[in-house]
């Protein structure tokens, strides 16, 4: 399930903001699925998007809360710096303490790594059932005058109960990392390294014209945009190999949706038609990070995963710099809906 | 070729003469926003699609090297 703000903003609207022409806007507008998305209120955090959809699953009795073993939050924009998310999110409802509570500090490549997690924590014994929550905010960390980051930024959460089957199904996966390239995306103060004083606050101007303070995210748009093409194809070649899967064979390839450009070269090189691509979530919702992944699935098959099964190639790339994909068969869902908080 | 290149150019950017032999990255005449608008210009202009790999701001620093990009894709 996947959890909007309902709260829209439209690029048109915006484009005031940055320095662009109103001509050269609507040229990007068309390239690079600059439209509507979906930012939250002021005020609202991770934990309250969760909260609201959790809130929703265990009152139509489609979550038990004390079946739940563990809980994993994969966010960049974590309520407090401590405690874990996680851990206010199992306090709220009052859930059983025998049970493992994480935050994972994850963006686009987030809902990989948080099912990989999840895959780890089901060996044990004792846990059944994992509840998966993606979720983020960033939208409160970007500057509204930085065109490079905020038409397209996006907020959203989304769940996912990951639990053990009686089949065998094979679930073919990879991650890579690059700390080199860290500085490529990140919110440089507020942390522990620079933590927030009035030099961090001030709005300053940057060689193309955007202001941004450094308590707010920064991506170098260039770098991500190499990195991506660079390394995302020969991951997913790669995976497709040990998988000794050929590409028609894969019903569907949900991408994290940076921006619909990046996708579509994306899509081309790979030799994969736009439609086994969506690229319809980051012109609609905006890029909301590790929740692009589970809107894309949500937005486009709805009800089909109900009924049906479908195998995936999923591949999240950003933050760290990370990299990470996944084949996987996904159907016969219990729910699987798109509510607006 | 080159004319139907310098005129997406000038759609994009109207304020510059791109028939000039200057280096339009180092000018200031494109930036990463302007590239991504000419490289949609040019695969639907020329019916191809520009590999990500080759975007890079070097390849797009004059009309040559344009030219010799769509080169790549078999354009003449």
């Amino acid at each position: 399930m996947t959890i909007l703000p309902k709260n829209e903003v439209n690029f048109e609207e915006e484009m005031g903001n940055y320095n662009f022409s109103a001509a050269k806007s609507l040229k990007l507008k068309n390239a690079m699925g600059y439209n509507t998305r979906r930012i939250v209120e002021e005020g609202i955090c991770v934990s309250d998007l969760c909260i609201d959809g959790l809130e929703y699953l265990f009152q139509k009795r489609l979550l038990v809360k004390e079946e739940i073993d563990a809980l994993i939050l994969v966010t960049q924009s974590a309520d407090y710096i401590m405690p874990p998310t996680s851990n206010i999110i199992q306090g709220h409802f009052d859930l059983k303490q025998d049970m493992i509570c994480m935050d994972i500090n994850q963006g686009c490549a987030g809902f990989i790594i948080g099912l990989l997690q999840a895959f780890m924590l089901l060996e044990q014994e004792e846990i059944k059932k994992v509840v998966l929550l993606n979720a983020d905010v960033l939208s409160r960390k970007v500057s509204k005058r930085d065109r490079n980051s905020n038409p397209l930024i996006g907020d959203g959460a989304s769940i996912t109960i990951v639990e053990k089957i009686n089949e065998s199904k094979k679930i073919y996966a990879n991650v890579k990392m690059d700390g080199t390239g860290a500085s490529a995306l990140m919110i440089p103060a507020g942390g522990f390294k620079l933590p927030s004083n009035s030099e961090t606050s001030k709005m300053l101007e940057d060689i193309a014209g955007n202001f941004r303070s450094l308590e707010n995210l920064v991506m170098k748009g260039d770098e991500v945009f190499n990195f991506v093409q660079r390394e995302v194809p020969p991951m997913i070649e790669m995976l497709l190999q040990k998988a000794n899967l050929k590409k028609e064979e894969i019903q569907y390839y949900m991408f994290h949706q940076p921006n619909k450009f990046m996708l579509n070269k994306l899509a081309d090189k790979l030799e994969v038609s736009r439609e086994k691509m969506p690229s319809n979530i980051v012109e609609k919702f905006g890029n909301s990070s590790g929740v692009s992944i589970p809107t894309a699935i949500v937005s486009n098959l709805n009800g089909n995963l109900i009924k049906e099964n479908y195998l995936m190639c999923l591949a999240g790339f950003g933050v760290g710099l990370t990299w990470a994909s996944m084949i996987i068969e996904i159907g016969n869902l219990t729910f699987c809906e798109l509510k607006e908080f | 070729m080159k004319e139907r290149i310098i005129k997406i150019l000038t759609d994009i950017r109207p304020e510059f003469d791109f028939t000039k032999k200057i280096n339009f990255i180092e000018n200031g005449m494109l930036d990463s926003f302007d590239i991504v608008s000419l490289v949609t210009a040019l695969d639907e202009e020329f019916s191809i699609s520009i590999d990500g790999m080759d975007i890079l701001p070097g390849n797009f620093s004059s009309i040559d090297k344009i030219g010799e990009l769509l080169n790549k894709k078999g354009i003449r």
